[in-house]
């Protein structure tokens, strides 16, 4: 018999640990100045440094340690006054000089914390993820394995080499074991990656892409008989694309582990890889016999030490946390959560913001983004903001407030806009776009609707008002769109005895 | 008349005057090469064509009345372990047979821009693991004063060049006497500058933390003219000293050392050493308190666990910077038929790719780093490396400068130690500590010994950033034993061209 995951979670208690591998943004490399670009030729971004030719040095990224010490903060650690790199010794063909440059025992960043909040059955709930350490390391690069059934290097044919990404700056986040989430151990973990990207996100350290590996998670969970106290053996499942998949993976991995144990079988502490497809992992290497990578301090690199100072200077910059700044957000719009939701899935809570900044009325300018220019956006298969810029839609909102535009109109002048015909004011003019409210114009077309349904004017006379609509629908017709429907309505049920 | 029997000063003089072109001078030292690098060894690739078109184009700079560089015209011979664009660069080993680099060491880029003319690349110990060059994989270097004996290394190719006078200039690195004991083995001077002096880049690594670039030469002035042109700051290299050069041209000129404290280190004298070494040290400390210097005893006691230490240190840090000679993208590569996965090629190449030596440091050094074993090795190696530096902090509180001699022995017979790796460690008992505690130190050819008639070699130790110092003892001395012996020490060692 085997255990589904609500079964499994009932008997067994998952202890999570997270490390999230964060590519940053800067220009150039972390150890030289070649470009980071992503998807550039291959082997087109490398150097005698990031190629790990003989007599070649590594010269510290000062921007990576700005960005690293940011993120440090961001999540409440201790900046440490005095840190290193050490050397990762093993060998593979992707790193160029055979040991990988990183931080071990003496990290830039340790002793943080982020709280993340999940929808529980009992209602939202805050767990607390405790950070370990926040270090900064160099990318390898990459292989293809040509050849072979598995994709692997083993039975592969010929392997090719693109050391474009071979120094890229990594930054390492490791959360300590995270006990006491119980069956919400994917949703915490899926909320801790989603807060983390938010977070890296604000502070504009990186692109944190998952489908580019810009932001990659390895999620560890061992699992123990419920109250038993026990730590059991963990694997570490790796190639987890989504926050989607995060979620997926842990769920399929405690399932898989579960089920193990149930069968009287043990766990092997492996490294297993998350099939995106079918939602299981397949295992990977073993670390049994837990590898010996001989790390010694860098050598060819000075200690890092930043000054007290600056590292102050770098608090004060941090952005709000978004987490609280969409709480905010939500409370000083006034918006139900789920609408909330929609917003921060289609990514428009800054545009938002900065339209609302620029006088937008709260509702219109969310309304507006996520609806008409959303659409457009998704026929034209682009992102909205790329259609039409925050000031033009604040000034689309203003005159609609001011009753110049109706919303009507309104989709007409951001089509315009979009379309290329200028600034809105320009496809009002040039597209004669106004509201017509001036009376007796409005009164020449609402007699010769009359003229025209006599016999419906005669119903709405006698009381039949819904029969109006008719008539208003004409009005309309005739003024091209330009006229505020309501007035059409309040002159014409005036003019018709209703008023 | 200058000749390759001139200094390099008197050498940049006459090109100055116009006295000699570069091309000249340049074939002088072609030519010299060709006549008795046959017996010497000294050079792994001589680069002729690149060397007369450099001297060609530094002859129209100064006859167009460009300013130029100190230097500008002299020949140098570079140690095979510096990268020099699209110039074999083999570190002495099969394993990067073939490798002509993309680019240029920080130290080649310099002597280009000073205009000094490379003649070519010098045999070392493979990865400059050696005292002898015998660990060379492309044959050993012969010593000019005894062609059955060794020219010291690892920079035996530099030194024995410098020497037998193909060249007046060289480069060499010294990671633990690589420089300085050569130098001693075939009278000429050799200086290893404070630990970041000079930059590092473009240097094939043996190990980071005690590898310095250096220059030899035939006289104190030349040397501290070459120790110029290659030192200061380097942006590519971390470890490069953010500080001006000190001035050790001017310094090599001072011809005067009264009142200087000079310590004469406890543990680096007596038993342990060569009789006429020792000799010819107590001579140089009377010419020394004859030039008004004062001697004052200073005692290292940790420098006795100094040797232990540096064969924790530097094999553990050459491990790691030998891991990428894996055949995946230069030098060599060994079983790539087609039957072999990635590993066993890689495993391959450097099975036959790296000399007996080199394997037994990488197998020492991985051993010291692995996990279990690290803080019994390597963390108690640089434990006592801070002491060794105590000991010098101590010493310096006393005297300005620190001598001893450069070698327990002089030159030693080609294959007397070649079996027995800790005999050949030990000729290097009294450089390491330099190299341990960062600091510079120069050797000084101060006569021969009477028991064998080969030179003896002073080292003269200062302070870090403080080379200027033993440039200035060394110039004082240099200037003392000439007037004493009346023709250069070289002027003793034997006709090349007769020589057997």
């Amino acid at each position: 018999m085997t255990l589904d995951y609500k079964a499994a979670t009932e008997k067994y208690e998952p202890t999570l640990g997270l490390e999230v591998h964060v590519e940053l943004n800067t220009n150039s490399k972390m150890f030289c100045s070649c470009a980071t670009e992503f998807g550039a030729s291959p082997n087109t971004q490398t150097c005698p440094v990031c190629l790990g030719l003989p007599g070649a040095l590594p010269v510290v990224n000062g921007k990576a340690i700005e960005s690293t010490i940011l993120i440090g903060l961001a999540l409440n650690c201790s900046i440490a006054p005095y840190s290193r790199f050490a050397r990762k010794n093993y060998f593979y063909p992707d790193m160029p000089k055979n040991f990988q440059t990183s931080q071990y025992d003496e990290p830039i960043c340790v002793d943080g914390f982020l709280d993340v909040e999940i929808e529980t059955d009992e209602g939202p709930k805050v767990f607390r993820v405790d950070i370990e350490r926040v270090h900064m390391e160099e990318d390898t690069g990459k292989s293809l394995h040509v050849g072979g059934s598995t994709g692997r290097i083993h039975g592969a044919e010929y392997s090719l080499l693109d050391y474009n990404r071979a120094g890229i700056p990594l930054v390492e986040i490791v959360t300590r074991i995270i006990p006491g989430t119980g069956k919400y151990a994917p949703q915490v973990a899926r909320a801790y990656v989603t807060q983390l990207r938010d977070i890296l996100r604000s502070l504009g350290v990186s692109d944190v892409k998952m489908e580019q590996g810009s932001l990659r998670c390895d999620a560890n969970v061992s699992l123990a008989p419920i109250g038993s106290g026990l730590l059991g053996t963990r694997s570490e499942t790796k190639n987890v694309n989504s926050l989607r998949s995060v979620e997926r993976a842990l769920t399929g991995e405690i399932e898989r582990q579960a089920n193990r144990l149930e069968a009287g079988e043990r766990i092997i502490q492996e490294t297993r890889h998350f099939l995106e497809e079918s939602g299981l992992t397949r295992p990977g290497r073993s670390k049994e016999q837990a590898e010996d990578y001989r790390y010694f301090p860098e050598p060819d690199l000075v200690p890092v030490t930043p000054d007290a100072k600056w590292i102050e200077e770098l608090r004060a910059k941090l952005p709000e946390n978004p987490a609280d700044r969409r709480k905010r957000l939500q409370r000083e719009w006034n918006v139900p959560d789920s609408e909330m939701n929609s917003l921060i899935n289609a990514e428009l809570v800054d545009v938002v913001e900065e339209t609302v900044k620029l006088g937008a009325e709260p509702t219109r300018a969310r309304t507006w983004w996520l609806g008409e220019i959303s659409r457009l956006a998704n026929e034209k298969e682009v992102a909205p903001t790329s259609l039409i810029s925050t000031a033009f839609v604040a000034e689309i909102i203003a005159l609609i407030s001011s009753g110049d535009l109706t919303d009507k109109l309104a989709r007409q002048v951001v089509e315009g806009v979009v379309n290329g015909e200028g600034s809105p004011k320009e496809v009002i003019e040039k597209r004669g776009l106004k509201v017509v409210s001036d009376d007796s114009a409005l009164m020449v077309a609402i007699e010769a609707a009359i003229a025209a349904q006599p016999d419906t004017a005669e119903r709405v006379r006698g009381g039949n008002i819904p029969a109006a609509g008719a008539l208003i629908g004409a009005v309309m017709k005739a003024t091209g769109g330009q006229a505020d429907a309501s007035k059409v309505r309040e002159l014409l049920l005036k003019h018709l005895g209703q008023g | 008349m200058t000749n390759i029997h001139s200094t390099a000063a008197e050498m940049a003089s006459a090109l100055a005057a116009k006295e000699i072109s570069s091309v000249e001078l340049t074939k002088q030292h072609l030519d010299r090469i060709a006549a008795v690098d046959g017996k010497i060894n000294a050079f792994l690739h001589i680069d002729k064509a690149g060397a007369l078109e450099q001297a060609e184009v530094i002859d129209k700079k100064r006859a167009s009345g460009e300013k130029l560089s100190p230097l500008a015209g002299v020949p140098i011979a570079v140690k095979d372990i510096l990268a020099q664009k699209g110039i074999p660069t083999t570190a002495g080993s099969k394993i990067l047979e073939g490798w002509r680099p993309p680019y240029d060491s920080t130290v080649v880029a310099k002597l280009k821009a000073a205009s000094v003319v490379i003649l070519g690349k010098t045999n070392m110990d493979e990865f400059a693991m050696g005292s002898s060059t015998e660990n060379s994989a492309y044959g050993t270097t012969q010593n000019p004063w005894d062609l059955a004996r060794t020219p010291g290394g690892s920079s035996g190719g530099s030194a024995a060049a410098v020497a037998a006078f193909e060249a007046p200039l060289a480069i060499g690195t010294d990671t633990g006497g690589s420089i300085r004991q050569p130098a001693a083995l075939t009278g000429i001077v050799g200086v290893k500058p404070t630990y970041g002096a000079v930059s590092r880049y473009g240097v094939v690594a043996y190990s980071s933390s005690l590898d310095q670039v250096g220059p030899f030469a035939r006289t104190v002035l030349d040397t501290a003219l070459l120790h110029e042109a290659i030192a200061g700051h380097d942006e590519r290299d971390s470890t490069s000293i953010n500080a001006p050069v000190p001035q050790v041209v001017a310094a090599a000129k001072r011809l005067d050392v009264k009142g200087m404290k000079i310590g004469v280190i406890k543990e680096l004298s007596g038993s342990g050493f060569q009789a006429g070494i020792s000799a010819r040290i107590a001579e140089s400390i009377e010419l020394l308190v004859a030039a008004g210097a004062e001697i004052v005893e200073v005692t290292c006691p940790n420098f006795e666990y100094a040797l232990a230490a540096y064969y924790l240190i530097a094999p553990s840090e050459a491990s790691s910077n030998l891991a990428r000679f894996d055949s995946m993208r230069y030098g060599l590569r060994v079983g790539d038929d087609g039957s072999r996965g990635a590993e066993e090629v890689m495993s391959a190449t450097r099975e036959a790719g790296f000399g007996k030596e080199v394997k037994r440091r990488i197998i020492l050094g991985t051993y010291a780093l692995s996990s279990g074993y690290y803080d019994a090795y390597y963390g108690s190696a640089q434990k006592v490396r801070t002491l060794v530096k105590q000991d010098f902090d101590n010493a310096f509180a006393k005297a300005d400068v620190l001598i001893s001699p450069v070698t327990p022995t002089t030159a030693f017979k080609i294959g007397e130690k070649s079996n027995d790796p800790v005999a050949m460690y030990l000729s290097d008992i009294a450089t390491i500590p330099v190299n341990m505690a960062g600091i510079g130190g120069m050797s000084l050819p101060v006569g021969l010994a009477d028991e064998d008639g080969l030179p003896v070699g002073l080292q003269i130790m200062a302070p870090v950033m403080q080379d200027d110092r033993f440039y200035r003892v060394g110039g004082t001395l240099e200037a003392a034993l000439l007037s004493k012996w009346g023709q250069p020490i070289l002027s003793k060692a034997p006709d090349l061209t007769v020589q057997k």
